[in-house]
C-alpha cells in the first residue's frame, strides 16, 4: 500500500531561445541607425551621442565609428549614468554606480541622442532625461535603441529603431555585445513554450 | 550589503573597496553644477548628536541633502534629550518617525550598537565615545588612495592618544583590511593593551616617531587634548610635543611622496606644526571634503538598495 | 508561619522526604518534625506525615550566600527583602547574607534591624544583615560597627560592597575593631585610583571595545595589602568576588603563612569571560560540552548592559584559575553577588548601566555545569563553608538526625532553559537568559517547613 503521493510540481521546460539578430544581422542593424541618424539630423552637427550603461555605451561608440566611416564626421561620444536617478532604488540590490563622463565640449545647446540596446518600460530613459536635466540644456533629445521590445509605461518612444519586436511580458530579450559580453547577438528567451 | 556601518570590522575588503569607488563618482558627480542627486528622495536621515561636531554633523548633512534625503537634526541641546530621556524613548520616536537611517555621536562607545537592537532602520556610527568613528577611516583611506594611487601596501603611522581614539580604532581595523600596514606611535601611556591582538594581528607599535618616519608613506596625527596631562598621561604639552609633535624638521625626514593626515580639529604647536599642517603634504582640507563623498556613498549604498 | 493548634499542643506538621540521596549518597528516608531531621534511614514511616517524593533527588544543606542585594530599602522597584527571599528560596538558600548598600545604607542599627526584621517576616530563607564598614559606604570614618553587632540583627559581617575601603589606614581600624565581637570585614577589592571610568576589565577586548579598562591588578593590589594588614592585626578578613588569577596566588601565599582570610567566587566569573561584552560568548571549560547548550557563539550587537558587573567578567584564564582554586580550596566560597536592577538601569548605554547581575536563582546550576556533580565539593563551597563564616549555626549541616532542617533537594538530570521572565526576582538582569543549564531546585525546607514544593515557592 503506496502512501499518497505529495503533488509533484510539474517539470520546468526549459525556456524556448529563439535568436532575432544574428552577429551579421546586428551589424546591419547599426549600419541603418547611423545613415537615419545623418539623414534625421543632416548630417550629425552639433549631435553627441550618450549611451545608456552598460550596453549603451558600446552602442554609441558603434554607432559613432559607423557615421565617422560613412561621412567622415567625428561625433562626441559619452556615457551617462543613470544609477542614482532610478525610481526602482528601493526594490532592487543596490547597484554599484558608473562614471558618467560627458564629451569636453558638453551639451548644451546640443543635439543629444540617448543611445540604449532595449526600450522596454521607458523609465530607464525617463531616468536618463532626469540625469540629463542635472548636467546640462541639450537643444533636444533623441533616443536610439536596438531593440524596442513594447509594453511602454511611460509617454516615450524611440527616434530610432534598430528591430521592433513583439513581445510577451514573461519573455525577456537578451542583448549580447563583444565589447560586454563576448559575441553579438539578440535572443528572445522564456516564456512557457 | 550592510545594513548598519558601526565598526570598520563590518567592511570586508570588496565592501570597503565598492564604498571607495562609489565615493570617487560621487566626488565627480560633486563638481557638476547641480549637485544634487534623486537617489534617496523620499528616505528620512536622522543625524542623532550626543555630542557637538558640527563638522561631522554638517558633512552628513550635506551628503544626505545632496542625495535628496530629508534630514531631521536631533542634538542632544534643545530637546527632549538634555531633560533625560533615555536612548531607548529616544529611539521608540525615531522609529515612530520612520528613519530610514539614524546617524548616531555619542560620548559613550556602543551607543550605536544598543540604539541598533531598537530600530529597524540603517545605524551608521559617526564617532562613539573611544572607540570608533568607521566613516573618518573610509574617507581617510580614500584621501590616501586618491593621493597616492593605492591603500594595499602603504606603510601608515598612526601618531597620538591611540587608547581615547575613535579615529584610531577604525584606521586600524579598515586599513589592515585594505592590506596597509600600520604603526601606531605614542607614549605607552597612551597605546592601549594588547592593540595589535584586539584589533588586527600585524598592527605594529612604537614609541619613537623618528624611527618611523623615514619609511612612512602616510603620517595620521591624532588630536591629544591637553587635559590628558592632568591624568598623568604625558608630563607636559611641551614635552609631548617634542617627542611626538610633527614639527618642519620631523616632516622633511619623511620620504618625498609622504602625505600628512588629521582627523581635525587640530592642536596647532601641540601634535602637529603650524609649518606642516600648512604645507603641500598635508590632506587636511582634502580629508574634509573627501568626507562628503564617502559619506555619500556610504548613505547610498546602505540605503539605495533596500526596500522597507 | 501556618501551625495549627490541636488541644492546645502546638502541632509541628511533619515531612517525610523518601529516597533522596543525601550530599550525593545512597538513596534514604528523611524525617523532618519540630523544624530539624528527627530520622535518617530506610523505610521510614510516620503516620500524618506529608510525604515529598525524592527519588533521584539530592539533598543538600542548605545553600547559605554571603553576598546578596537585597535592595530594600530604597530600591524596592528593584527587589525587595520578600522578592529576594523567594528567589534565593527557588534556588535551594536557606540563609542569605544582605549587603549593607540599601538606601539608606544599612549603617545604624535601626536599618539592620529593618532589614531583618523584614526577612522574619517573608520568611523565606534566614536574612542575615551585613552592615556598612563606614558611614554612608563613604569610606572615611567607620559606622557603629558594635551597635549593629548588638542590635537584633546580631550582624558580623561588615562590607562596604560596592566600594571598597581603600583607606589603608582605615581598613587596618577595621579589621582590628571588629576582633571585639568576631567580626570580619568583608572587603571588595577595588584600588579606586585604578578604575576611575573603568567600565570592563582591562585587556584585548576593553580595547576593541573602546571602553576604559579595569585592570586586574586594581584588585590584586588591594588584596595583597589587606591580607597584609590582616596578617599585622590576627583579625578575619573576608575578599568578596575575586576575579582573577593574581587575586589566587595572592590568596594562595596568604594562606600558606596562615594568614586568616576566606574568598568568594561568583558564579558569573566562573562561568563567562570578558569575550561576551562584545557579542561572543566564549564558554569555559570542558565540563560545558554536555550540560550547557547555547554555548560559543554571538550574542547580538555586543555592549549588552545585562553583562556588566563590578569586578567585571575576566578572561578565560582567570575563569579557569579561579575554578581550579575553587576546587582546591583556596577560594573557599561561592557567593552570588546577586543584584539585582531595575529595566531602565539596563536598558541603556554600556557606560550608563548599573553593575550587577542576578544569581540566586541559577547559582546551583551554573556550579553543578563548572563542577559536575561533585556534590560534597558542592555543599562545603555553597552551604557550610559560607555558614560557618557568617556564623550561621543553624545553616550548613547536612541533614542528620537533631541537626535543624534547613535543606534543598536538587534533580540533577533537569535541564532547564533560563528565561528572565520567570525569575521570582523583581528584576530581569540575568546574564544567562537563553542558556540551558543543569539541574533543578525540586524543594527547599526552612527549619523544617518548605519554602519550595515541587520547584515552586509556597507563597
Amino acid at each position: 500500500m503506496a502512501y499518497p503521493q505529495a503533488a509533484q510540481p510539474p517539470p520546468v521546460p526549459p525556456p524556448s531561445v529563439k535568436v532575432i539578430l544574428t552577429s551579421a544581422e546586428l551589424a546591419r542593424v547599426v549600419d541603418r541607425i547611423a545613415h537615419q541618424i545623418l539623414e534625421k539630423t543632416q548630417g550629425a552637427a552639433g549631435t553627441v551621442l550618450l549611451g545608456i550603461p552598460t550596453r549603451g555605451a558600446p552602442l554609441a561608440r558603434r554607432l559613432a565609428a559607423r557615421i565617422n566611416a560613412f561621412e567622415g564626421i567625428d561625433v562626441p561620444v559619452g556615457v551617462l549614468d543613470i544609477t542614482l536617478y532610478r525610481d526602482d532604488l528601493r526594490r532592487h540590490a543596490v547597484r554599484a554606480i558608473g562614471p558618467t563622463d560627458v564629451p569636453a565640449e558638453g551639451i548644451d545647446g546640443k543635439r543629444v541622442i540617448l543611445v540604449d540596446d532595449v526600450l522596454f518600460s521607458g523609465r530607464t530613459v525617463r531616468a536618463a532625461l532626469d540625469a540629463l536635466s542635472d548636467i546640462g540644456r541639450p537643444s533636444s533629445v533623441q533616443l536610439a535603441v536596438l531593440v524596442d521590445r513594447g509594453h511602454r509605461e511611460l509617454p516615450i518612444r524611440a527616434d530610432y529603431v534598430g528591430k521592433n519586436i513583439p513581445t510577451a511580458l514573461a519573455e525577456s530579450v537578451r542583448v549580447t555585445l563583444a565589447e560586454t559580453d563576448g559575441a553579438d547577438e539578440v535572443k528572445l528567451i522564456g516564456g512557457p513554450a | 550589503m550592510l545594513k548598519h556601518l558601526l565598526s570598520g570590522a563590518d567592511l570586508d575588503a570588496a565592501t570597503a573597496t565598492l564604498i571607495l569607488d562609489t565615493a570617487g563618482e560621487m566626488a565627480r558627480l560633486a563638481g557638476r553644477e547641480v549637485k544634487k542627486l534623486p537617489a534617496l528622495r523620499g528616505r528620512t536621515v536622522v543625524n542623532l548628536f550626543y555630542e557637538d561636531s558640527t563638522r561631522t554633523r554638517i558633512s552628513f548633512e550635506a551628503a544626505a541633502k545632496r542625495l535628496s534625503a530629508d534630514v531631521i537634526n536631533f542634538s542632544a541641546k534643545g530637546s527632549s534629550v538634555s531633560k533625560g530621556e533615555s536612548l531607548k524613548d529616544t529611539a521608540l520616536t525615531l522609529q515612530a518617525m520612520g528613519a530610514d537611517a539614524v546617524v548616531i555621536r555619542h560620548p559613550a562607545s556602543g551607543a550605536p550598537h544598543t540604539l541598533a537592537n531598537w530600530i529597524d532602520g540603517s545605524v551608521l556610527n559617526a564617532g562613539d565615545g573611544t572607540h570608533e568613528h568607521p566613516t573618518q577611516a573610509l574617507l581617510d583611506a580614500y584621501t590616501m588612495r586618491s593621493r597616492l594611487g593605492r591603500v594595499a601596501g602603504l606603510s601608515v603611522a598612526v601618531v597620538g592618544d591611540v587608547l581615547h581614539s575613535r579615529v584610531a580604532r577604525s584606521n586600524v581595523l579598515l586599513l589592515a583590511t585594505l592590506g596597509a600596514k600600520v604603526t601606531l606611535v605614542g607614549p605607552p601611556t597612551l597605546i592601549p593593551v594588547d592593540i595589535g591582538t584586539a584589533l588586527a594581528p600585524g598592527t605594529e607599535v612604537s614609541y619613537d616617531l623618528d624611527a618611523v618616519l623615514p619609511t612612512a608613506d602616510v603620517v595620521m596625527m591624532l588630536r591629544v587634548q591637553r587635559e590628558r596631562m592632568a591624568d598623568s598621561y604625558f608630563p607636559s604639552a611641551r614635552e609631548y610635543a617634542r617627542r611626538y609633535g610633527l614639527d618642519g624638521p620631523r616632516m622633511r625626514r619623511l620620504p618625498d611622496h609622504a602625505i600628512v593626515m588629521h582627523p581635525g580639529p587640530m592642536n596647532r604647536g601641540m601634535e602637529i606644526a603650524p609649518e606642516v599642517a600648512d604645507s603641500s603634504r598635508s590632506t587636511i582640507v582634502e580629508q574634509v571634503t573627501n568626507g562628503v563623498s564617502v559619506r555619500m556613498a556610504v548613505l547610498y549604498l546602505l540605503l539605495g538598495g533596500m526596500d522597507r | 508561619m501556618s501551625k495549627s493548634t490541636v488541644g492546645g499542643d502546638q502541632v509541628t506538621p511533619t515531612y517525610l522526604i523518601r529516597g533522596a540521596r543525601v550530599v550525593g549518597g545512597g538513596p534514604t528516608d528523611l524525617l523532618v518534625a519540630g523544624g530539624v531531621v528527627t530520622r535518617v534511614g530506610s523505610g521510614l514511616d510516620a503516620r500524618g506525615a506529608t510525604v515529598v517524593d525524592a527519588d533521584g533527588l539530592v539533598a543538600l544543606p542548605g545553600l547559605v550566600d554571603l553576598h546578596t542585594h537585597l535592595r530594600e530599602p530604597g530600591r524596592e522597584d528593584a527587589e525587595t527583602v520578600e522578592s529576594g527571599s523567594r528567589a534565593a528560596a527557588l534556588g535551594g538558600y536557606t540563609a542569605v547574607c544582605a549587603m549593607a548598600n540599601t538606601s539608606p545604607v544599612a549603617d545604624t542599627a535601626g536599618v539592620v534591624e529593618q532589614v531583618w526584621r523584614l526577612g522574619r517576616e517573608a520568611g523565606l530563607v534566614d536574612v542575615q544583615p551585613i552592615g556598612a564598614v563606614t558611614v554612608g559606604l563613604a569610606g572615611e570614618r567607620l559606622a557603629e560597627l558594635g551597635a549593629m553587632a548588638d542590635s537584633a540583627a546580631r550582624v558580623r559581617i561588615f562590607s562596604d560592597d560596592g566600594h571598597c575601603v581603600a583607606d589603608p589606614r582605615l581598613m587596618r581600624r577595621a579589621l582590628e575593631y571588629v576582633k571585639a565581637f568576631d567580626g570580619v570585614i568583608a572587603q571588595h577589592a577595588e584600588e579606586p585610583r585604578l578604575t576611575e571610568g573603568a567600565q570592563m576589565h582591562e585587556g584585548e577586548v576593553s580595547t576593541r571595545l573602546g571602553l576604559t579598562g579595569w585592570p586586574a591588578v586594581a584588585e590584586e593590589a588591594i588584596i595583597a595589602r589587606d591580607v597584609l594588614l590582616a596578617e599585622h592585626v590576627g583579625s578575619r578578613l573576608h575578599v568578596c568576588h575575586l576575579s582573577t588569577a593574581g587575586s589566587v596566588e595572592v590568596l594562595r601565599h596568604a594562606k600558606a603563612r596562615g594568614v586568616r582570610v576566606t574568598a568568594e567566587v561568583t558564579p558569573h566569573h566562573l562561568l563567562l569571560t570578558d569575550e561576551i561584552v562584545g557579542g561572543r560568548r566564549e564558554l569555559v571549560g570542558p565540563a560545558l560540552a554536555g550540560p550547557t547548550s547555547g554555548g560559543a557563539g554571538t550574542v547580538g550587537t555586543g555592549y549588552d548592559p545585562v553583562f556588566k558587573v563590578n569586578p567585571p567578567l575576566r578572561t578565560a584564564a582567570d575563569a579557569a584559575a579561579l575554578r581550579e582554586a575553587l576546587i582546591e580550596g583556596i577560594i573557599d566560597v561561592v557567593a552570588t553577588d546577586h543584584a539585582p536592577h531595575a529595566l531602565e538601569d539596563k536598558e541603556c548605554e554600556w557606560a550608563y548601566a548599573r553593575p550587577g547581575m542576578l544569581g540566586l536563582e541559577t547559582a546551583l546550576s551554573v556550579l553543578l555545569s563548572v563542577l559536575g556533580e561533585r556534590w560534597d565539593l558542592i555543599a562545603e563551597r555553597m552551604s557550610r563553608t559560607p555558614a560557618r563564616i557568617a556564623g550561621l549555626v543553624e545553616h550548613g549541616r547536612d541533614p542528620a538526625p537533631g541537626v535543624p532542617a534547613n535543606l534543598t533537594l536538587v534533580d540533577p538530570a533537569a535541564r532547564r532553559t533560563v528565561d528572565p521572565g520567570e525569575m521570582a526576582s523583581r528584576s530581569r538582569n540575568t546574564p544567562y537568559a537563553g542558556m540551558t543549564l543543569p539541574g533543578r531546585i525540586v524543594a527547599t525546607f526552612l527549619a523544617g517547613e518548605p519554602t519550595v514544593l515541587d520547584g515552586k515557592a509556597v507563597r
